[in-house]
Parts: structure tokens; C-alpha cells; sequence
């Protein structure tokens, strides 16, 4: 893999740029699921090629392949460099990056059982499991479960002289059950829904979810809601579990704090932010107790952000990004930190593999964990609790949202007084942060992972991490999904 | 390999290979997809090319049918070491994979219906071309005073199955899409077409219609959300009606999942909506088989409101005793089916007469990520964006601040006052479509953001 990142760079520095970079990356995929008491989708993929990104005229090129030919590596680097010459004809300035260093380094994520060692059958027989419990439950019309792991390995080589080997083990699980009964559907996941937990590890996730000891549970209130009363209409307190909430981060924190959707390059598809420049500093986007931070390094936890180095030889960072309610911070790249006059990129280029180039994504995008007891945080006269999310939806600019969760409950002076279904709630970013009251402890602080935030033209889709332990929200817009 | 993109000869040649491989393992029955791009995409912002790649690749996978289990594995390699090491890893997570008792033996070869979709000039375009055009459509937006971003992406792929039952499809495609957002200091306007021909693509004219847009939106005000006649163009059409179509897949019905649950047969929409599926339709593309080689049929979704046919993949169709429509994903899946060239039909109405019959309403332009609320009420949530307009007494009389809805598609359906001609849309939510503009009655906006 060296050899052949550093072949290519050879190729493409030859040619005379300003700049060049190469990811060689190998990626090795296991998808494992079942339905209703069979195996779903039984699947091995694996993948390798290289991009190579140049800078040259002023301008960015870049070209894939998974031709690793001399003559395909020859192919894609003249290409590269066309395309590059091409971006002349709507040319404004030079691009111009931010100065980094030279790095050399090998890493490897750290995971406790490699999950390819562990037999399909048993990875099977362990959903299979799941399955059984959940269809104990009568009622049940649709039992799902999965399993997802990847290995992936990348070799960075640069003309700054970098040469960086990344290896990542990433895991995912997760089951969901279904409930269709006279007219209405139901459904209850666990972890979280759309897949489960993901994280930076090996098998050792699967087994710290205890999968099957949720199921019945969670196969239990999938049936209840269909007699549980519909969620009211109205300004409520609002507490929402971590995992919600981590979902609540990736919206409307994480991708308003993006430098390129700032300042425009995004704005055709996933669209701008209303976190203008003049914002920096200046923004209450938050209460006193909120504190978000974007944090790659292993020291934040086995986030699917969590890395070495990011997709243009940055080293991993740590920046804040609301300190004390304030807003202070973007997630930058050498291009967009060069433009906005920073000396350095906070290491936040990633591009979803070989054949795609980085942009800006997240990393670990966290609401640091609060002081609060968690019967601290439930403490409220009236509220609405919330768990797990159904639907997620927020404007171009990332102003106006609105979530819907599986299960809610109304809570009278910390305690479930009722069940509620199809619960949801909306509001402005900037004034739901500003609303938040309490904040659980460390002790209740989870770091999830979303494994499908999608980006970019051709679009990309990246993993990415949020810790979030439960909160309160002061007067919130609740039920208006089904409003009218 | 050969330069030129996975010729039939040598999709042929690998599928012997594989099929050789397993063979030798005592493996007779396999199934073998191997498809590649060749896809290249200029991306502008800010007036300037500022993203511009190209990406090649190619995918091969492998199903082996062992004693009534199957499972899949794929690589990017294909040399020799590639090909049997696929096979190799297919055959073995196969065996240790769940017998199903439903699952069918490969498909035998039948006729598909004739499509050409692939245009050497398309396959062939290169970044200075791409360039070209691109400029000018910035040129026109800047003429403005505006700030133009979007895309021009040219491409060609091909899709191929194979098993050794005899089944040997193969379809190959060329594809362009020119999407741009022309920004004003408070507004914005969008424009998109995709063609599979890229001289059918018209950059210019839609630069200047998205400049037209943003030009016209400026200084947008606030109109309280709630229940207005709605004149959707064909992209919101296509981003919101087309979140429906998976549901209309057998395999859905049975697990519960599907809003038409108890419903087939029955006039659920709006006597003037009739939907069908048609891989042939001219404006259409996409392969004419399915995941597994089976030709795609013509199904007439819904018939003058009322639900008729739905998709039905082999194992779901074996299941309900019928035949299987076409429309089935690669297996092994938990998906089943759902339809894939939707075509809605249209009528006489133009946008400008929509709005002339209006008294007041909204224009919308595009929506935006749009959500599902509800399974079974199939209540969507989204965003309307870059270009809402009011209607008042025929005419379009100013840009309105963007709304949140929250709408049921049935309810949607069911309030259609009047239907454009049918085009090839393109959105960002749903995939292309073949759909008109329409003029709907009490669609719900719940909220407003603040631009």
C-alpha cells in the first residue's frame, strides 16, 4: 500500500503542481442481518484504489481509480492534472492552504476482538437470537437485526513529504421491531434506530449492547404505543435521551459549524449556514451550561470521528465550539482556514473512500457532559421525554428544525406519568441550545455514532460521532408534526 | 481489462471465469453481478470551479446457491488472484449462512424490453467541455449581480448479470445532470435537469431560470404558515410524491411496513392521479431486468385513484402465487422490491396557467430534506427552498419566506386540482421521475424559518 500511495504521488509530482496528495485505501466489509426468524442480508465486500488530488494553475484536480496499474496510476494522474488545468476557464483566485507540517506515522484504532475473526454463524445465530425474543411478543409483524463491521486501512502520501497509515475498525449493531395494527405502524429500536450504536472498536460492541436482554423490552412498548395516547400539542419542557440529542448536535451544531457551507462551496446541495463570520464570538448559541466541543483524538473516546491524522495529513485536534453558551469555533480545512486568515487547519478533512475527495464533516461533535443528576435533569413540573429517533429534518441554513422520536412520556415531577406516541417537537437552533436547563453527569454521557450524514456533489456518505448525555430544554414547541 | 467501460465480451469473460471457479468447488449454481462508472463531475461555487473530479470504478459480485442457502460477496479486483478469491470467500460465508426455505433457484433467462440509453458524445465529454458550460451559466447568473453553485457531471456505467441458469443481461447507460443555485443578497433560485444524451441539457437556459428565481424572491416576506393552495413545479413533485413508491412492493405489504396495508383495491387518491412503472418509457433510464435478471414489466400503480398493481420480487411473488414483476433487489436483501421508473401521468395545464387559476397561493420551486412522520397516514415533513413565491389573484406577486410542512401524501393526492405536462424531473430526495407540475389544494406549511 506504501509502495503504491508513494508510486502515485511520483507519478502526479512529476508532472509539476503545486501540491498533491494520495489515499490509498483498502477497505474490507462484513454485513450481517435477519427478519422475522431468517438471515436478511449475508454479504463480504472488499475495495481498493487510490485518489489523487493535485493542485495546480491554482487550481484542485482530482481522479480515482481502481486500475493499480503503472498505466492506470499514469492515466489517473494525467487526468487529474486536466481536470485541474479544465477549473481555468472559471478560475477567480489561486487556492491557498493553510501551512502543515511533514508527518510519518503508523496507527492502527484500537479493538479488543477482531469482528472478521469471529464465524458468520455465530454472528447469525447472535441476531437470530434477537429475533426469537422479539417475536415472542404478540404483535410483532416485523423483527429486524444487524451487524456491521468494516476494516479500513489508508495511506496518505503528500509532496509536503507526509506518509501516514491509518488502520480504523468500526462497528455497528442494532435491532428494531414493528408493529402494524389497525391502521398504524409502530416501531421501537434498540440502541437507536436506522442501524443501532456504531463506534470505533472491534466485535466487544456487539457484546457490551446485550442485544438480547433489550429485546423483550423493546419488542413490549413497540405494541404498547399502539394504546398509548397520541403525544399533545403545545410549549413544554422537553428532556431528551443522549441519543436523540446526539442526533440534535449532528444538526443543528455540527453541520452549521462547517467552514465550506459558510462560506459557500456546498451551497447548491446540502446549502450555507446561518453561522456567518461575523457570528465568530459574538453568537449566544447556547445556554451557560452548554459546552460543544469537535473532537477527533482518541482521547474523546471510540467515536466514528475518532482518527490519527484527518484526509489531508492533519493531525487529529480537539476545537471548542461553544464554550460557556458561546460560539467560538468552526471545523476548518487547509483551504477554508487559509481563507479565513487561521494559521492552521483544526483537521477536519474526510472523504468516504478511495474514489471520493475530502470536504469538511464531522469528526466527534460534543455536548460536553453536564453536572446534573439525572433526577436533576427529569426534575420539572411538567415535561415530555423523548427516546430514540424517528424523523429528522432542518432547512438548508440549519435555523428551523424538527424531530420525531419513537416513544415519549409525559413526566409530572420526575416521574412517567403516561406513554405517548408519535411524539415530536421543532424549533430555531440557536433558541432550543438557549432553552437548555440541565445537563446529566459523565456518568450518563454516551459518545454515538451516526454512520450516515450524506455530503457533497457526487455525495458522500461518513460516519460521525456525538456524546450526549440526557438533557432538559425550557418551553419547547412539541406535537406540530401532526398539527392541521 | 479494456479501456472501454466492461464490454459484453468481457463481462462474459469474468462471468466464465467465476463461474469456472465455482465449478471447480463444487459450486454449480451462481449468480454474478459486475457493473462499473466511468463518471466525472465539475463542481462550481462562489462563480469559480473550485471542485472538478473523476472517478472510475468497478464492482463484482458473487452468489453462490448452495442447498437452499445464498449470500454475496464482492470485490473491485478483477485479476485471477481477485476473481477466485471472491468466489472463494462467496462460497464460504454461503455455507455457514441460514437455510432459507423460501429461497428460489436461480432464474432462467427471458426476454427484457429494448432501451437505448447510451450516448458515446456523453461517455466521451471532457472536463474542458464540462468547463465550458459551466462558465457561461456562471456568466449569466453573475450578469446578475448574483453568486452562482452547482454541478455539470457526465458519465457512463454499466450494469450486468449473469448465472449459470442462463440469464446473461447486460445495460449499459450514460447519464448527465446540471444542477445550479443562483444566490441574491436575501434570496435564491434553482434550477436541475438530467438527461441521458448531454446534449439535451440545457445549462444555459437554466442558469438564467434560477437567476430569474433569485431575482424575483428578493426581500421575502413573511406569510404565516397554514393550509394553502400549492402550485408544486415537477421537482417538488418528484422530491415528495416519490417517497412514496416503496411502499408499493409485496414484500412491504407482508411485513407490515407499507401504508398500503389493507388498502389495495381501494380509491385512496384523487380520480385524476393515475401512476405507472415503465423502465421503457422514453424519458425514463435505468436497466430493463431486475437484481436478480428478471425483465421489468409495466405496472399500472394506481388507476384513476384507485391502488392497483404493486411490485412483486420472485420470492414475494412465489409466496402470493403470482408472477414476478421485475422489480426485485439483488439478493440476499430484506427489502424485497419496490418500483423504480415511475411515470405520473400528466395533463394539459401549464405552471403559468396553474397560477392564473389561483386566487392565492404558494409556487414552490423545490423542497427539502423531506422526512417521513408517519408510516401509514405517510406524513412527510420538509423544507420548501430557494425559490417560494405567493400567488395572488393569478399572479405571482413576491418571494415568501420558506415553510415547513408536515402533509400526508393521501391527502396530497387526493387534493390535485390540476396536472402539467409530464417531464423528467430531478430532484435531490427522490430519483428522477417522470412527473408533472400540479396544483394542490390545502397543503399544510406548519412553520417558518427566518429566510
Amino acid at each position: 500500500m506504501k509502495d503504491l500511495a508513494l508510486a502515485a504521488l511520483d507519478l502526479v509530482a512529476r508532472r509539476g503542481v503545486t501540491y498533491a496528495d494520495v489515499r490509498a485505501i483498502e477497505i474490507r466489509d462484513r454485513e450481517i442481518s435477519t427478519k422475522n426468524g431468517k438471515a436478511g442480508h449475508v454479504s463480504s465486500a472488499e475495495s481498493m484504489g487510490v485518489g489523487i488530488r493535485v493542485l495546480a494553475f491554482g487550481c484542485w484536480g482530482f481522479a480515482a481509480t481502481d486500475d493499480l496499474t503503472r498505466q492506470g496510476l499514469e492515466a489517473a494522474a494525467a487526468l487529474a492534472l486536466e481536470i485541474a488545468r479544465a477549473g481555468t476557464a472559471a478560475h477567480k483566485s489561486d487556492v491557498q492552504l493553510a501551512p502543515e507540517e511533514k508527518h510519518e506515522a503508523s496507527w492502527v484504532s484500537t479493538f479488543r476482538i477482531d469482528p472478521f475473526t469471529i464465524p458468520i454463524d455465530r454472528q447469525l445465530a447472535e441476531l437470530l437470537a434477537v429475533d426469537a425474543e422479539l417475536r415472542r411478543q404478540k404483535g410483532i409483524s416485523l423483527a429486524e437485526a444487524s451487524m456491521h463491521f468494516e476494516r479500513r486501512r489508508q495511506v496518505f502520501a503528500s509532496t509536503l513529504g507526509s506518509l501516514i497509515d491509518q488502520t480504523r475498525y468500526t462497528a455497528g449493531a442494532g435491532f428494531s421491531a414493528l408493529s402494524y395494527k389497525d391502521g398504524e405502524i409502530q416501531r421501537r429500536s434498540y440502541p437507536n434506530s436506522f442501524g443501532g450504536q456504531y463506534q470505533l472498536k472491534g466485535y466487544e460492541l456487539v457484546e457490551e449492547l446485550q442485544l438480547v436482554q433489550h429485546a423483550p423490552r423493546i419488542a413490549e412498548e413497540a405494541v404498547a404505543l399502539h394504546s398509548a395516547e397520541q403525544c399533545p400539542e403545545g410549549e413544554f419542557d422537553l428532556i431528551l435521551d443522549s441519543s436523540q440529542l446526539g442526533l440534535q448536535i449532528h444538526e443543528s451544531i455540527g453541520h452549521p459549524i462547517e467552514l465550506d457551507r459558510v462560506l459557500g462551496t456546498e451551497a447548491n446541495y446540502a446549502g450555507m449556514s446561518f453561522l456567518t463570520l461575523d457570528q465568530l464570538g459574538r453568537l449566544r448559541y447556547g445556554s451557560d451550561i452548554v459546552n460543544v466541543v469537535c473532537d477527533a483524538r482518541v482521547e474523546h473516546g471510540p467515536g466514528l470521528g475518532t482518527f490519527a491524522y484527518d484526509d489531508e495529513g492533519v493531525e487529529a485536534q480537539s476545537t471548542d465550539i461553544i464554550r460557556h453558551g458561546q460560539f467560538v469555533g468552526y471545523m476548518t480545512s487547509r483551504e477554508t482556514a487559509s481563507q479565513v486568515r487561521q494559521s492552521r487547519s483544526n483537521g477536519c478533512m474526510r472523504a468516504d473512500g478511495w474514489a471520493r475527495l475530502p470536504l469538511i464533516r464531522m469528526t466527534n461533535v460534543s455536548l460536553k457532559a453536564g453536572q446534573q443528576s439525572l433526577a436533576e435533569v427529569f426534575d420539572s413540573d411538567r415535561a415530555i421525554y423523548m427516546e430514540t429517533n424517528r424523523s429528522w429534518s432542518i432547512d438548508d441554513k440549519r435555523y428551523n428544525f424538527q424531530f420525531g422520536c419513537e416513544i415519549g412520556w409525559e413526566m409530572r415531577h420526575g416521574k412517567r406519568v403516561r406513554m405517548l406516541k408519535n411524539p415530536s417537537y421543532s424549533g430555531i437552533s440557536t433558541e432550543f441550545w438557549n432553552a437548555c436547563a440541565a445537563i446529566a453527569g459523565p456518568e450518563h454521557w454516551t459518545l454515538w455514532g451516526v454512520p450516515n450524514c450524506g455530503k457533497g456533489q457526487p455525495e458522500q456518505v461518513m460516519g460521525t460521532g456525538h456524546g450526549a448525555s440526557p438533557a432538559r430544554f425550557r418551553k419547547i414547541k412539541i406535537g406540530s408534526a401532526y398539527a392541521g | 481489462m479494456p479501456d472501454e467501460l466492461l464490454t459484453h465480451a468481457y463481462c462474459e469473460e469474468v462471468f466464465g471465469q467465476v463461474a469456472d471457479t465455482a465449478r471447480a468447488l463444487g459450486v454449480p449454481d451462481v449468480e454474478v453481478i459486475l457493473a462499473g462508472e466511468d463518471h466525472a463531475l465539475t463542481r462550481f461555487a462562489n462563480n469559480t470551479i473550485h471542485q472538478n473530479v473523476a472517478e472510475r470504478g468497478v464492482h463484482l459480485s458473487v452468489r453462490p446457491v448452495i442447498g437452499g442457502r445464498t449470500a454475496r460477496a464482492s470485490t473491485n479486483r478483477l485479476d485471477r488472484q481477485g476473481i477466485r478469491e471472491v468466489v472463494d470467500a462467496a462460497i464460504a460465508i454461503t455455507r455457514l449462512t441460514e437455510r432459507d426455505i423460501d429461497l428460489l433457484p436461480l432464474v432462467a433467462a427471458a426476454p427484457a424490453g429494448e432501451v437505448r440509453r447510451y450516448y458515446e458524445a456523453t461517455a466521451a465529454a471532457t472536463p474542458q467541455e464540462r468547463a465550458q458550460a459551466v462558465a457561461a451559466a456562471i456568466g449569466a447568473v453573475e450578469e446578475k449581480g448574483q453568486t452562482a453553485a452547482g454541478i455539470y457531471s457526465t458519465g457512463a456505467s454499466v450494469f450486468s448479470l449473469m448465472n449459470t441458469a442462463g440469464v446473461f443481461a447486460w445495460h449499459r447507460e450514460t447519464m448527465a445532470r446540471f444542477s445550479i443555485t443562483a444566490m441574491a443578497e436575501d434570496s435564491s433560485g434553482w434550477a436541475k435537469s438530467s438527461a441521458c444524451h448531454h446534449a439535451d441539457l440545457d445549462p444555459l437556459a437554466l442558469a438564467q431560470n434560477a437567476a430569474a428565481k433569485a431575482e424575483y424572491s428578493r426581500q421575502p416576506e413573511v406569510v404565516s404558515p397554514g393550509r394553502y393552495t400549492v402550485v408544486l413545479e415537477p421537482a417538488a413533485v418528484l422530491d415528495l410524491v416519490g417517497q412514496m413508491f416503496g411502499d408499493f412492493s409485496a414484500t412491504a405489504i407482508r411485513d407490515g411496513r407499507s401504508f398500503l396495508n389493507d388498502r389495495i383495491g381501494q380509491k385512496i387518491f384523487g380520480g385524476n392521479v393515475t401512476i405507472h412503472d415503465d423502465v421503457c418509457d422514453p424519458l425514463q433510464s435505468g436497466a430493463p431486468f431486475d437484481g436478480e435478471g428478471v425483465p421489468r414489466r409495466k405496472l399500472t400503480l394506481v388507476d384513476q385513484g384507485v391502488v392497483r398493481e404493486i411490485a412483486y420480487c420472485r420470492q414475494a411473488a412465489a409466496l402470493a402465487k403470482v408472477e414476478p414483476t421485475g422489480h426485485g433487489f439483488p439478493l440476499p436483501n430484506e427489502m424485497g422490491e419496490a418500483p423504480a421508473n415511475i411515470v405520473i401521468g400528466g395533463a394539459a395545464s401549464s405552471l403559468s396557467e396553474m397560477v392564473r387559476s389561483t386566487e392565492r397561493g404558494i409556487l414552490v420551486t423545490r423542497l427539502w430534506y423531506i422526512r417521513e412522520v408517519d408510516p401509514y397516514q405517510k406524513i412527510f415533513t420538509g423544507m420548501t427552498r430557494d425559490g417560494t413565491f405567493w400567488i395572488e389573484r393569478g399572479e405571482v406577486t413576491k418571494g415568501v419566506r420558506n415553510f415547513r410542512f408536515n402533509q400526508s401524501l393521501i391527502e396530497l393526492l387526493s387534493n390535485v386540482e390540476a396536472l402539467g405536462k409530464t417531464v423528467r424531473a430531478s430532484g435531490e430526495e427522490s430519483v428522477d421521475m417522470v412527473v408533472p407540475a400540479m396544483k394542490v389544494r390545502g397543503f399544510n406549511f406548519t412553520e417558518v424559518t427566518r429566510f
